[in-house]
């Protein structure tokens, strides 16, 4: 090379240069990710949790268990739902607008998605029991007792 | 007769994948030329007995042999023609031998054609690729036989999936895995370049279709990975940052990092250390990818056939191979010269940036999608969704769409900002005015949809801008790739940020004969009835809808149930204008009659589909004007070499 295009930069040091840019770049990123999960990831709650340490309202979360027999009430709109989640040691009501999902009825399993507003859990997604061989996984996360009334529910 | 035929063709061509390591090995060795001759072809018939021994389970399928415990499980004698095709590779055993049929052609192929690379760095890479293939063997034939035979015949097979029973869904999942395979191509390469201290322009040049095929098919499988789950899931969303989802953008990332990379390396003789651990980098994703979709280790929506022992299996193989080649980048990364040097205000500059940008959003999803295993560990279930993946991936995302606009137009080496100031500030200026236009007509509309729309239309125009003062005809084709596939990366994110900008949603509960409207479309409710398919009934129903007053359309939504194996479906209905989408889904039909309905009318989400084809297309240009080049210069040399030898023999 006659010219010199990077104006007295060794290749070693041009190398150097780039490996501590991207370097930067990359724990940058990592630094932003991290701080960013803390804030924004949402927490898997049983209904007992959940009455026990509330989480702040409008903060996205997950709330698993059963639906309660007996509670499922369609409101005059035809669209909007409210039915009561419990695990038999605490009960939250939930509000969920939209089409539910095939499988869910009364007396089985349900994880919602979605923030508390006020008592109320107000759900943007349902992801029901769906059947033998695809179970969401979140239902694996309830304890043996909740999996036995599960299996002993849906039977 | 046929199951046997296949198994023990497997097993042979895993005693050839073997020889092709050894061989390779000793050739490599002093004094161990003689087995040279031997890889290439050992490559070519581990290829062509894999083949045959895929085609074996093709036609297994098709003939619904209930005997193969495989077929019985997945397959179903009344299934329509093109699932039972679908069905080979629409399970774990299946789908794992249609990556070792797609990673041993290709090593066939690479065999056959490879002639620009030096001849030891090509058997090196040879012997990767059967190393690499090795630990898929052992896994396809210890632990999950495709061919196992059942004790007693079954009467009738399980059924696919009632999710899986689509068109789109048959051909998605092989795309990405020949995607995946294409970057165990690259993989190799890049282990055979550190083995024999050959970095450079001619492994580039040897390695880039293969970068660029890969990334071609993964561009495809993800954008229609994408429509499947938009029309499939009958939630209206187009991408939800799942698992499964990030498992297919990670190698994507990786690859069009790498394959910017492999370009500058190619032409410019720089970025050697950094193209190589970028192949390392990209394989290792599409391996975290099947991993991650395999093991169902995390929750996803697009999971079916997972198995925890599996995941193991791939994460030994994964700690094996990956962390074999970083030990061997560790060791040989300070032998690698340094390349030529560049300025800070160059094209290789940009592409550097572009590079550490790519690998910071690649960074945020990996994190992203391990955080809830690592929360896990502490007894803390959680999931982590689009409000941290959007706006933390945008922070990269949008400085590197812009330099997109930038770059193309830079000299390599160096040049000068005021060159290219006047050019640069027509993107700019749209940027400028349709960010005005939108926060003056729109405020309500967040902020990232605001920047998306107007850098989204930037791209869209500057992308075309490096064709200025070209001559069109002479143009050559990686230039023209280059310019389609950063405009179709405008267009998709014009199409996302519109979707998510202006989208307009309808929930109701009707009888026959209401009506409703959504956007500018007025909807009516015409009837409801049963329907039948070949394997599955349905309810239909029958909805016509007028945009703006015009001419009635009729969607036909459903919601369908299947019998073998019994499951449900919603099957949503959609409505495409020039100018947007209408999408219909029927529900369930509440206690007093009434059916629920949701609708949304979504303005130009079709562009992010035509963006992500485009996209493709212009990966497939550039593959075709590099083939066409690297043909055109191995038969001039072949002519200078016959001149020489001719002229030798008149002296």
């Amino acid at each position: 090379m006659s010219s010199n295009p990077s104006g007295g930069i060794k290749p070693k040091h041009q190398r150097l240069v780039l490996i501590i840019v991207a370097l930067v770049a990359l724990v940058g990123a990592g630094l932003l990710a991290a701080y960013a999960l803390s804030n924004q990831a949402s927490y898997f709650y049983v209904p007992a949790d959940l009455v026990k340490a509330p989480p702040e309202q409008g903060r996205a979360i997950r709330l698993g268990g059963m639906v309660e027999k007996g509670s499922l009430k369609t409101r005059s709109d035809g669209i909007t739902i409210d039915f009561i989640v419990g695990d038999g040691k605490a009960r939250v009501p939930v509000r969920y607008t939209g089409i539910t999902p095939d499988l869910f009825v009364e007396a089985s399993g349900v994880v919602a998605e979605g923030r508390m507003e006020g008592q109320t859990f107000v759900a943007d997604n349902l992801l029901a029991k769906h059947d033998e061989n695809y179970v969401p996984r979140q239902m694996g996360d309830m304890t043996p007792e909740q999996a036995k009334q599960v299996v002993a529910e849906t039977q | 007769m046929i199951a046997e035929i296949g198994l023990a063709v497997l097993w042979m061509a895993a005693a050839l994948a073997v020889l092709q390591l050894f061989a390779g090995f000793s050739a490599l060795r002093p004094g161990g030329k003689a087995l040279a001759g031997v890889v290439r072809p050992l490559a070519v018939m581990q290829g062509v007995l894999v083949a045959i021994s895929f085609l074996a389970l093709i036609d297994l399928f098709l003939e619904t042999d209930l005997s193969v415990k495989l077929v019985a499980a997945n397959s179903h004698s009344m299934k329509p023609f093109i699932f039972k095709l679908a069905g080979t590779w629409g399970n774990h055993e299946g789908s794992m031998l249609l990556w070792i049929t797609i990673m041993a052609v290709s090593g066939g192929v690479v065999a056959l054609v490879e002639k620009r690379l030096r001849e030891d760095t090509l058997i090196a890479t040879l012997a990767g690729q059967a190393f690499v293939s090795l630990g898929f063997y052992a896994f396809l034939l210890l632990s999950s036989n495709p061919f196992e035979r059942l004790p007693e015949p079954a009467p009738e097979g399980q059924g696919l999936n009632p999710l899986l029973q689509d068109i789109g869904l048959a051909f998605h999942p092989p795309t990405l895995y020949v995607g995946y395979v294409g970057l165990s191509v690259a993989f190799s390469f890049a282990i055979g370049a550190l083995i024999t201290r050959d970095v450079g322009p001619a492994f580039a040049r040897a390695m880039r279709p293969w970068v660029l095929g890969a990334w071609i098919f993964l561009t495809v499988g993800i954008t229609a990975g994408s429509y499947w789950a938009y029309y499939t899931l009958g939630w209206g969303g187009w991408w939800f940052w799942d698992p499964v989802e990030n498992a297919s953008l990670m190698p994507w990332l990786a690859a069009t990092a790498l394959l910017h990379s492999c370009s500058v390396l190619a032409s410019r003789n720089a970025l050697r250390a950094w193209t190589v651990m970028l192949g390392v980098i990209a394989f290792s994703m599409s391996m975290v990818g099947t991993f991650l979709v395999r093991s169902g280790i995390l929750t996803s929506v697009h999971a079916f056939a997972v198995d925890p022992e599996r995941g193991s299996f791939i994460l030994a193989l994964l700690a094996i191979y990956i962390g074999g080649a970083l030990a061997l980048f560790g060791i040989r990364a300070s032998t690698v010269t340094e390349g030529e040097r560049f300025s800070l205000f160059s094209r290789e500059a940009s592409l550097v940036f572009n590079n550490v940008m790519l690998c910071g959003i690649l960074g945020i999803v990996l994190l992203g999608t391990l955080y809830p295993l690592m929360t896990e560990a502490f007894g803390a279930k959680v999931s982590v969704g689009p409000p941290y993946f959007n706006p933390v991936s945008a922070i990269f995302a949008i400085p590197m769409m812009l330099m997109m606009g930038v770059g193309p137009l830079l000299r390599w080496r160096k040049d000068k900002p005021s060159r290219i100031t006047a050019t640069v500030a027509i993107p700019a200026l749209v940027v400028a005015l349709v960010l005005l236009a939108v926060v003056l007509m729109f405020p309500s509309i967040r902020i990232l949809p605001m920047l998306g729309i107007a850098v989204g239309a930037g791209l869209a125009v500057g992308s075309w801008l490096p064709l200025k003062g070209r001559n069109l005809r002479r143009t050559p084709f990686a230039v023209w790739g280059m310019v389609v596939a950063h405009c179709g990366l405008g267009v998709a994110l014009l199409g996302a940020a519109s979707e998510s900008a202006f989208s307009t949603e309808r929930l109701a509960a009707m009888n026959v004969g209401d009506t409703q409207s959504v956007g500018p479309i007025a909807l009516k409710l015409e009837k409801i009835e049963p329907v039948a398919g070949p394997n599955w009934t349905a309810i239909e129903a029958t909805v016509t809808a007028s945009y703006k007053g015009g001419t009635p359309v009729t969607l036909h939504p459903q919601a369908r149930t299947f019998t073998s194996p019994p499951g449900e479906r919603t099957e949503s209905a959609l409505h495409t204008r020039w100018n947007g989408q209408l999408y219909a889904v029927l529900g369930n039909e509440g206690d007093d009659g009434r059916w629920q309905m949701r609708f949304w009318w979504k303005p130009f989400v079709p562009l992010l589909w035509l963006g992500g084809l485009l996209v493709a297309f212009g990966g497939l240009l550039a593959l075709i004007g590099r083939v066409a080049q690297d043909v055109k210069r191995v038969r001039v040399n072949d002519k200078i070499a016959f001149r020489k030898t001719q002229q030798d023999m008149l002296k």
